[in-house]
């Protein structure tokens, strides 16, 4: 084999492994999917995991959204004032938080704290033969473990973006009316005014798609760890770093459709 | 052999990648029967039995039990069958996330054998006490257990649904010579006193004859040797000799 076949050959194989890889997530995510829909199912799971997920994730996107709405206030206020407009940052800030900011960065928070902790546990589950113990008890794995993850984190993570937006409004606030020269009530009046349901709902949506994306990278990757601590490792940093990507990507496609509506 | 055997194995075969691990085992095995399988470390002991209890699916060959081809069963069919089925794991396998009640009585905590949680917890305790343990171990995490603990409520787990066939993988490894002997009268006992058929994986020869009605060796991926427990002294086969008499030289290579 010459050097240049050589090159196609690798190229070719990657290809191949890549659309091998895509078929087999997108069988996972569909088994796992018709799984939330079917029973048995296990409330006691889902309450955990909604908590684990959920309440848990609170002071992470709480921090970054207040300090996101913080800086964003500043920002804004240096760019309007180019142009005399210094009023829109209310404004700008609330849209800015709600459409985008508040669901792709509390998605990658979350995604970080979820996804690795989701992948660490059920990769060591996987290794520890613990995943063939439970369907030795009669126990579907992806009914117990991973139906339970996608739909907690599904429910979840557009509350988090609710919260995390409201926070992040603050933050703008905070900014607004300590450090820029805002009148506290002119401030919320101009946040209400521009803002529509519209705004809010895209961003509940994209958060909820999110969380899906956060739980089945997490699942994946952790329920097809390879072998010993190295193997967990590798199923904890592919699940964050493919859950990140995604995210984005699902964020740009989702911005392309609610443009088009 | 008479009447039809509880577990039958014909022809199964087995390879991860280029590894064939299994390249035909023959197995069969009576109801109420213990049987030991023996054989080299990655000699493919542990995939024999996961193949029967679906874990692992074989490539080749048929599994039956009570004369039922059980090699594609799914839902409802494939849930009575694992009912049937109990499993000790080589590290335990417990949940981490759940006290060792909980973990004894998982089975019994859902599904088709669901029962009032107060009635589990007291099996559980049952179970543990027949493996050694005392009733305060049931309120433990599995991380606060030593190894040999985690072993026995892993067997308590086993049999605590009372199974018809239980699988034992390794069931005295890790534990002191006074524990292994409590574990080998209690499979001895299951299969004497409730008429369960076990089939047990282990390396150390005298589980095998404390346990064993017959004993399988394993060997190069197909049953090697397969006779009655007191017939293994004087087989006449090399390999099987080899093994129990912990000889580096023979047919099995120290090298693997």
């Amino acid at each position: 084999m010459t050097a240049v076949q050589g090159f196609l050959a690798a190229i070719g194989a990657a290809v191949l492994g890549l659309c091998a890889a895509t078929g087999r997530l997108a069988i996972f995510a569909a088994s796992a999917t018709s799984h939330v829909f079917r029973p048995p199912w296990y409330p006691g799971e889902l309450g955990g995991q909604l908590m684990r997920i959920g309440y848990y994730s609170l002071p992470v996107v709480g921090l970054t959204a207040f300090f996101t709405g913080a800086a964003l206030a500043l920002q804004i206020y240096i760019g309007g004032s180019r142009f005399n407009a210094e009023s829109v940052v209310p404004s700008i800030v609330a849209i800015g938080m709600v459409r985008e900011l508040g669901p792709v960065l509390g998605g990658l928070m979350v995604a970080g704290r979820v996804s690795a902790s989701i992948a660490a546990e059920l990769g060591t589950m996987r290794v520890t033969e613990q995943i063939d113990a439970l369907t030795t008890l009669s126990t579907n794995p992806h009914k117990y473990l991973v139906a339970p993850r996608l739909l907690a984190a599904t429910l979840a993570m557009p509350l988090l973006a609710f919260v995390g937006d409201v926070i992040g409004i603050l933050g703008g606030y905070a900014v607004g009316t300590a450090r820029l020269g805002f009148n506290g009530a002119t401030y919320v009046r101009n946040t209400w005014d521009f803002l529509t349901t519209a705004d809010i709902s895209s961003g509940l949506w994209k958060a909820a798609v999110f969380g899906f994306i956060i739980a089945l990278m997490g699942c994946y990757q952790g329920y097809h760890s390879g072998r010993g601590a190295q193997g967990v490792g590798r199923a904890t940093t592919n699940a964050v770093v493919s859950a990140s990507i995604l995210i984005l990507a699902a964020n740009y496609l989702l911005n392309e459709i609610f443009f088009a509506a | 052999m008479t009447g039809t055997p509880k577990i039958e194995m014909r022809g199964v075969e087995k390879a991860f990648g280029r590894n064939r691990v299994l390249r035909g085992v023959d197995l069969t095995v009576a109801k109420g029967e213990s049987l030991v399988v023996i054989g080299g470390s990655g000699t493919g002991k542990s995939v024999t039995i996961k193949t029967i209890i679906g874990l692992v699916e074989p490539d080749a060959g048929d599994i039956l039990v009570d004369g039922v081809s059980i090699l594609g069963a799914r839902g409802a069919k494939r849930d009575a069958l694992l009912e049937r089925f109990g499993m000790l794991f080589q590290g335990g396998a417990l949940f981490d996330s759940m006290p060792v009640w909980r973990n004894v009585a998982f089975r019994l905590l859902q599904g088709r054998m669901k029962r009032p949680a107060a009635e589990a917890r007291e099996i559980a305790v049952e179970k543990l006490r027949r493996v050694g343990l005392k009733p305060e171990v049931a309120d433990l995490y599995p991380a606060e257990l030593s190894g040999g603990m985690q072993k026995r409520v892993g067997l308590a787990r086993a049999i605590a649904a009372e199974p018809e066939i239980i699988f034992f993988d390794e069931p005295t490894a890790g534990l002191d010579p006074i524990m292994a002997t409590v574990i080998n009268q209690l499979i001895r006992s299951l299969v004497s006193e409730i008429g369960a058929t076990a089939i047990t994986i282990t390396h150390d020869m005298r589980s095998v004859r404390e346990i064993a009605d017959r004993v399988a060796m394993i060997h190069e991926g197909k049953v090697q040797w397969c006779g009655p427990v007191g017939d293994i002294e004087n087989s006449g086969d090399a390999a099987l000799d080899q093994f129990i008499h912990g000889r580096g030289e023979g047919p099995i290579e120290a090298v693997r």
